[in-house]
Formats: structure tokens, sequence, C-alpha cells
């Protein structure tokens, strides 16, 4: 059946099949940062914005994006980048290929919460598994970011 | 050092944050063929019949292979240097099926859904043997997992495919039965591990297409680009000259793909049908025919003196291969060569080992390859010595631990003394970052709540001693950057940088400077691959011979420039003077490329006859409800001497991430067979490894030696990390709530039935 999506703000019209999952579509049209980690939804490495909001792919059918905006990392690359760079400076990039659903996922939370806890970052972020870092990593690049983005808005507001 | 020992991004970091096509399925062709394998439901039988006429009807569907179409030779899919330590007993298809899993028919298609149609067509008429499934009853059982006359092994290490044994050896200094039975204090317990699984993110997967030379090219997510290059050519009975393989980005490895686990099943499709094709691993096929460490039973004897000085340990190690042999008379040994050599005033010991075939899924490389079952076993068994003493086990632990300039007992690594060790310093300082002298044994919090805390220790080696070779090539290009060529595997581990950063400082010029290229067996310089610990120093020690000779070829040609003799000029990574007049690196370079002289180009190959071992302290702070048994890390303190940090943030992440891999494995990641053969815990929602909500801190410090034979003194960080979590975490419940569970993993419900075994006294 054919179906119309906003994909990273671009209209795309296309055939699909009733069954394909929306990670499959996604990847199709070029936006391979989006990864296959299992099989069932666990990992959290198909993580895409629908509307804004984080949904796993691999757990949503393409039709359901009928009529949707779909956001992968390829629509984010300034944002990604930006927190990608504190990630990185702490070592906690590492293999990456769990990097792009994570950071689709950091940076909804970021939209989402005001000031989180540790604990409530751990809560947002607990179906997003990394096996190289163990997280500490990524803990400390998110606090610093979210540090960073604060004094940044702060300057903006004086 | 400008740039060893700084904490410097990932040179890859830009394109892996913001997910780039890097990694294999990224990068294949389109058209490639989708590749699927038919497995079998059974853990011992055979093939009598198999027709794939119907599953050949299909549209799309370009080939079905069975056992009938493939090489008949024998080869080894372990990552080894060759002659490889593990027994030729896998072919490509076999009509004998050895466990839950193993491939009975190779199918290409168009698409994955004609693929699956064709497999679910192929009629398969079984004879369904008995299977051997219990590692106990494996050795001289009837059924022989291997009963073929064509089963070789090129280093016997006392394996005999007619007893269902991969391995069998006994390594013995000292009386050992006499000094255990003069010790005061003695222990004799044994200690069970299953076998885990790496669960890498990205699964196995490879492409392969035919290159205009006709040479089959084999893209891989792989550790070892350069025995999958051998592994491929022995499985498809080509020369190795007609394999070339490139190695992309890679989304993890942990010693899985030290194997050649998927890459002979397209490079035999696109070999057959001349298309390009692909297999990628589903996670449940990663769990079920993968490559996981070797579930053990290790014995462990061990007694000390009324000084509380250890004289003798005995480590028996019986240890599943699984179906065949893949790295496993190798994993064995690291049991007792990387736990005994921990303690110093040993007057005997012994270690001795069997290694069984058994018709479950074949075990490999797992990051601390053996070392961290011996060193759960020892370190635990060190505890309860230590308890039956009454006496502080770190005390315990400080009165016996290897120093530095003493001989390691028992130890692989050919060191007559040891050259580096900051364990000592590593202990004090874990000690102090938990809280040892306040917290130890126990915190009652006095809601049915205790904390405990549990410390062991670690050492692992740098490379196979002997064995394993680094190579790197470097060369000057015409504006005067360098290209360094690397055969090792980054697999997101950062060795491209750090590799990197060593060169940069020989050549006294930028790590931006140096542009680094690998894997692709056609260019890259000869490179064993990245595993055994050896990338940091086996390769960076490549790194620094290859940067050295080009460093002097720089100065030669700068000083041929200039009309001097080399002796008289020098050369300081910006330009050769004499003193009075100078020749830039820039015009050195453009002389040497476009000019009339010698390409400036230098590759170099480093083994080492010896393996400095890495040490570290992990200290756990549980919480433990007495009530359920309930099991949580609050604190982890980790104080690791692997030599010089060449990168300290991402020696770091190694400590972290093998901290956590541990703490899993501590707790909750089990494996278990059904009656028949096959696994239950087969994906992410039975297999369950920690997520960020499971962990409590997590601190990690550096106690650096100076290893003198390391590249700037570093010596390997990444699987010795790994080998600390069990036995702390084991030793810490035992000390929050007075009982001892020896079979990992340590869930609540163990805990629970030692609580109450306990309590009914």
């Amino acid at each position: 059946m054919v179906i119309n999506v906003i994909l990273n703000g671009k209209k795309i019209q296309k055939d699909v099949e009733p069954d394909q999952l929306l990670l499959d579509f996604v990847r199709e049209c070029g936006c391979c940062s989006v990864k296959r980690g299992c099989e069932t939804a666990n990992c959290g490495l198909c993580t895409v914005w629908m509307d804004g909001r984080p949904v796993l792919s691999c757990s949503v059918l393409a039709v359901r994006a009928d009529g949707h905006e779909i956001t992968t990392l390829e629509g984010l690359q300034k944002e990604a980048k930006e927190f990608g760079a504190f990630l990185s400076n702490e070592g906690g990039d590492q293999c990456g290929f769990c990097n792009p659903g994570f950071i689709m996922n950091v940076l909804a939370m970021e939209k989402e919460l005001s000031d989180p806890t540790e604990e409530e970052i751990r809560e947002y972020l607990s179906g997003n598994l990394c096996r190289c870092t163990g997280f500490v990593s990524q803990s400390r690049s998110i606090q610093k970011y979210l540090q960073y983005k604060k004094t940044e808005e702060g300057g903006k507001d004086a | 050092m400008k740039y060893v020992n700084q904490a410097i991004p990932k040179k890859d970091w830009e394109a892996l944050v913001t997910g780039k096509p890097v990694y294999t399925n990224d990068l294949a062709p389109e058209d490639c063929l989708i590749v699927k394998l038919l497995r079998s439901p059974h853990a011992h039988a055979w093939i009598e019949e198999i027709r794939t006429e119907n599953a050949l009807k299909v549209p799309g569907i370009a080939c079905v292979l069975t056992y009938k179409d493939v090489p008949k030779k024998r080869f080894a899919i372990a990552g080894q240097t060759v002659p490889q330590l593990s027994a030729y007993d896998h072919l490509l298809l076999d009509p004998h099926l050895r466990y839950v899993g193993d491939p009975v028919a190779i199918v290409a298609g168009e698409t994955e859904a004609a693929v699956e149609t064709a497999m679910r067509r192929i009629k398969v008429k079984y004879r369904v043997e008995t299977p051997v499934l219990d590692m106990h009853t494996a050795k001289d059982n009837p059924i022989l997992v291997h009963p073929e006359e064509d089963w070789k092994v090129l280093i016997p290490l006392g394996a005999d495919a007619k007893r269902n044994l991969c391995a069998s050896d006994v390594e013995e200094e000292g009386d050992v039965d006499a000094v255990y039975e003069a010790c005061l204090y003695k222990i004799d317990e044994t200690y069970t591990t299953v076998p885990n699984q790496q669960t890498m993110m990205e699964t196995f997967r490879t492409y392969c297409y035919m290159d205009y030379f006709g040479r089959l090219n084999v893209v891989s997510s792989t550790q070892i680009p350069f025995h999958v290059r051998r592994i491929v050519s022995d499985a498809l009975g080509i020369p190795s000259s007609r394999v070339r393989v490139i190695k992309p980005r890679i989304g993890g490895g942990f010693g899985a793909k030290q194997t050649s686990v998927s890459e002979m099943y397209p490079a035999i499709v696109t070999w057959i049908t001349g298309r390009p094709a692909k297999i990628l691993f589903t996670r449940k096929e990663c769990m079920t025919s993968g490559s996981p460490r070797h579930g053990m039973e290790i014995r462990v004897r061990a007694g000390a003196d009324s000084e509380g000085i250890v004289r003798v340990i005995d480590v028996h190690t019986l240890s599943n291969a699984g179906a065949y042999a893949t790295h496993s008379s190798a994993v064995v040994g690291l049991t007792g060569h990387k736990s005994i050599p921990l303690y110093r005033h040993l007057k005997a010991h012994r270690f001795s080992y069997d290694v069984v075939y058994t018709n479950t899924q074949d075990a490999g490389a797992y990051r601390g390859f053996g070392a961290t079952q011996g060193i759960f076993a020892v370190e635990s068994a060190i505890d309860e010595l230590a308890a039956k003493m009454h006496m502080d086990p770190v005390c315990l632990r400080e009165k016996n631990m290897l120093l530095e300039g003493l001989p390691p007992r028992g130890y692989d690594g050919n060191l007559s003394v040891i050259n580096s060790c900051a364990l000592d310093r590593c202990m004090i300082r874990a000690k102090e970052m938990i809280g040892w002298s306040e917290k130890y044994p126990r915190m009652e919090l006095g809601n049915g709540k205790v904390r405990g805390v549990g410390v062991a220790m670690a050492m692992q080696g740098s490379s196979i001693a002997g064995v394993d070779v680094g190579g790197a090539s470097i060369k000057l290009n015409e504006d005067g950057s360098y290209t360094l060529g690397l055969g090792c595997a980054d697999m997101g581990t950062g060795c491209d940088t750090i590799l990197a950063q060593i060169a940069a400082d020989c050549l006294g010029t930028s790590v931006d400077r140096i542009v680094v290229f690998g894997v692709d067996t056609d260019i890259s310089p000869y490179d064993s691959g990245s595993y055994a610990s050896a990338t940091t120093y086996a390769t960076g020690n490549a790194v620094m011979l290859a940067c050295e000779e080009l460093s002097r070829n720089i100065t030669a040609h700068g000083a041929g420039m200039l009309g001097k003799a080399p002796e008289d000029t020098a050369f300081d990574g910006e330009a050769v003077t004499d003193g009075t007049s100078r020749v830039t690196l820039e015009e050195i370079a453009l002389h040497a490329t476009c000019g009339v002289g010698d390409q400036l180009q230098v590759s170099r190959t480093f083994s080492s006859p010896v393996s400095p071992p890495p040490f570290m302290v992990g200290i756990a702070e549980v919480e433990v409800d007495k009530e359920t048994g309930q099991t949580k890390v609050i604190d982890y303190a980790a104080v690791v001497d692997c030599g010089t940090p060449v990168n300290p943030n991402l020696a770091r992440v190694q400590t972290e991430g093998g901290l956590v891999q541990g703490i899993g494995m501590a707790l909750y990641e089990d494996v278990q067979y059904t009656d028949r053969g096959s696994i239950r815990n087969n994906s992410f929602m039975q297999y369950k490894i920690p997520s960020r909500t499971d962990l409590g801190n997590i601190h990690v410090e550096f106690e650096s030696s100076y290893e003198p034979t390391g590249p700037f003194g570093a010596k390997s960080v990444g699987e010795l990390v790994i080998d600390t979590p069990c036995p702390a975490i084991a030793n810490a419940i035992y000390n929050a709530v007075g009982v001892r569970v020896r079979d990992l993993p340590i869930t609540p419900e163990k805990i629970m039935k030692e609580i109450w075994k306990k309590d009914r006294g």
C-alpha cells in the first residue's frame, strides 16, 4: 500500500508491504543510522522519532507512519554532532553501533525533561543498551552536555 | 610525550556519533543475495536424506547448498596463528549435525521472504542420535561428537577425538599433595561458570562480491581479517591469494569476532553464483550459533600455613568446548596461567585440565579468555581460605600477592621475573576508594538489607608470547602527512586512535597528520588481529619500530638534500637540519614522492618473546535483601595497572565496560539448556545483560607501572578488566550474608537457598 511520510523534513511517497517494519522502511530510504540490534524490542538501537517522540522502529509498522513525521539521526546531524562531541570527549562513542538510537533518545529527553536527576536520566534511557561502555562515560557526557546547554541558555537569556 | 597518555577523542568519532553508514550492512550493495542458514533442530543427528528441489522452485532463489555441494576437507574456524591450536574438525556443511543450530543448508535468494519460503520447503530426513549434553559425562563416553577419521589436530595438547577430548594436560611444580597436606589451613572447593554471550550490539555479518580480477572480496565485521582470509580459503578450497578481506567499522566484538562465524556462508554463495551475497545473523542466531564463553567447572585446592602464607594452589579445570574445538585448547590454559601466579609464596602448584566435546553450541573467545573463569574460582577460594583463618581477605592478599621483580609461578608469558607490577599500589588505592577498613565485612541497614564488600585481584597477558604478530606500515605523503597502515582490527575500542597517538609522538608530528588506514588484506601489513590483549602492546611496538625507521630514512633523505651526511643532521618532526641550513618535512616529502627520490615508506612487524601481564584490584560493595536474595552492586572501585595508559579516556572506558560485563556475568547472564540440548536464553528477553538502571557507582583509577618492553611503557587493558567482578561480588555477598555461592550467575534464588540452608543449620 502507498504511504505518505515526512522523513527528516522531506515528503516521501512509497509503496510498502503491509508487514514492513518502519526500521526497514527508513533504512531503505537511506537512513542507515537506524540499526537493528535484536528482534525483541529490547536494545533501543532502532529508536527514531514519530512526530517528535521516540519510538522503537522495530515495533512500528511502516504503514503506521502514514501521515506522520519521522525523524532519524540523518535529520539531526547538527544536534548529534553537538552532543556527540561530549560523548567522544569521554571516550564513550566506542564501537558506535548503539550511538544513533542512544543519541535520538538523549535529544528527546533533553526536550522532554528539564533539569533531570541522574536517576531520571537512567530511567529515561534504560531501554538503550550498550555493551562497550558500561554506561558510565555516557552518563558523564550527558551531565556535561546538559550543563553546557544550561549555561548556553542562561547566556542567551542574559 | 605530547599525545601518548592524553585523553583525545577517537579519530572516527564524528562518523560514529552522526550515524554515518560505516558498518558492514550499511556498505553492502543493494543487489546482494540474502543468505540464510537452515539449522539443525537436533543436538545430535545425521542427515539421511536432504531434498532441495522444491526449495529451488521458489521464485528468486539463487542457490540451495547442502553438504553434497561443499568441499570435504576439514578446517578450523578459530582465529589463531598457524599452526593453529584448534582441531581441524569443521566442514562448511556436514551430514553429521552436532548441536541444535548446526547448519544443514545454505539458502540464497533475492529477498528475505523468498529465502524463508525456500527454507521451509527443504525436506530433511534426520537420523536422530542420543546427544552428549553433560560435560561431566563427555570424556570417554561411547557417543562420540567427532567420530570421523579425518579429524586432525596439529598441536596435540592431549586431544583425542575418540575420547571426546579437545585437550587434556597436567602442569606441576613441586610436591603439591605433600605441601597441601602440610598446610594448617586448607580449602578444596569447586566453582562453575556458564557459557556467557558477548552480545556485541552488531551481530555477526558479512557480504561478499567478485571483483574484476575474479577474486573473492569479503567485507566482514571481524577482529581477524588475515585469519579470515586463510579460513575462507580453507573452507572453500581455494588459494588465499584469491581472497581479499576488508574490515569496515565494527559494532563490537569482545572476542566473538575472533572466530570466523559468518564469513564462509556468503563466500561460497558468491564463489558459486558470482553474485554479491550477504548474511546478517539474527540476535537469536548470535545467541545459539555464535561463539560464547566456555562453561567450566573449576576445582581449587589451596593451602596456607599458620602465618597466612599461601603455600600451594592446585587448579583443575573441566571445560565444555561444545561441538567444535574452536579456541578451546587455548582458552583453558588461562584458567590456571593467569590465576596461580597472583600468589608469590607458593612452594608447589599444579594446573590440570580436561576440555571435552559435547553436543552443545561450540564456545570460542570471549574477553578474558579463560582467565575470567579461573580468577573467579581462585579468588573465591582464597577468600574461603581467609574465612577459615579469620583473616581479613585484603590482608591475606597483601601478604601473598605478586610483586615487581619476583617470578610469576605457573605463568605462561615466558617471564622469569615480573618487570612491571603495581598490584600492591592498586590494592592500597582500591581499599581507600571503597573505604574497606570502615565497611569490611558488612553493614546492616536495618531494613532487611545488608551491605558487604568483597575484593579480588586479576592479571592477564599482553599478546601471546612468541606467537602474536603486530604489523604496521607508515609512509610519508607528499604534503608531509603520514599514512599509518594497520592490519589489526579496531572493533570500537579505539586502537586506530591510540596507535596514531604512538606514531605521532614517534615522528614528532600532530595526531591530525596521521591518516589511519585499516584493514584490507591486500594493502595492510600482516597482523594476527585484535585479540589476546595484543594490539596496544604488539601492534604498538610495530608502530614504534616502523616510525623509528621512517624517521631515520627521512633524516637521511633530508641530509642528502642538504648535501650532508645523515649523522651530521637531525630530524625534529618539522625539518631536517645540520644546525645552519634546514630542509622542511614538506620539502622532503614532495622530493621523495614527486621528485627523484625513494618513496619514504616502512613496514615493520613485532612479535614479543614475553607477555608482560597487566594487573588490577577490584572491590565490590553489594547490597543484599535478606528476604529475597536480591543483590545490587552499590559501588565498585577498580584500580588498574596497564602500564602507561596510552589514552586514559579509552583505557577508562575499557575498564568501565569490562566491569559491567563482569557484573552481568556475576549476577544475571545465564545460559540454560533444555533436556534436548537447545538454549532457552536466546534473546535479550531471556538473556539479561546489565542496563543502566541496574548499576551503582563505578570508580576507576590507574596506578601505572612502566613496562620496559611496552610502547612508551604500555601494557594491555582490554581483557583484564572483566576478571574481577565475579569473585569480588561473590566475596562481597559472602561478607554480607555469610553464604557462599560457587555457581555463576549468583541469582537471588541461589542466595536464598544458601541462606535457608544456613538458617536450618
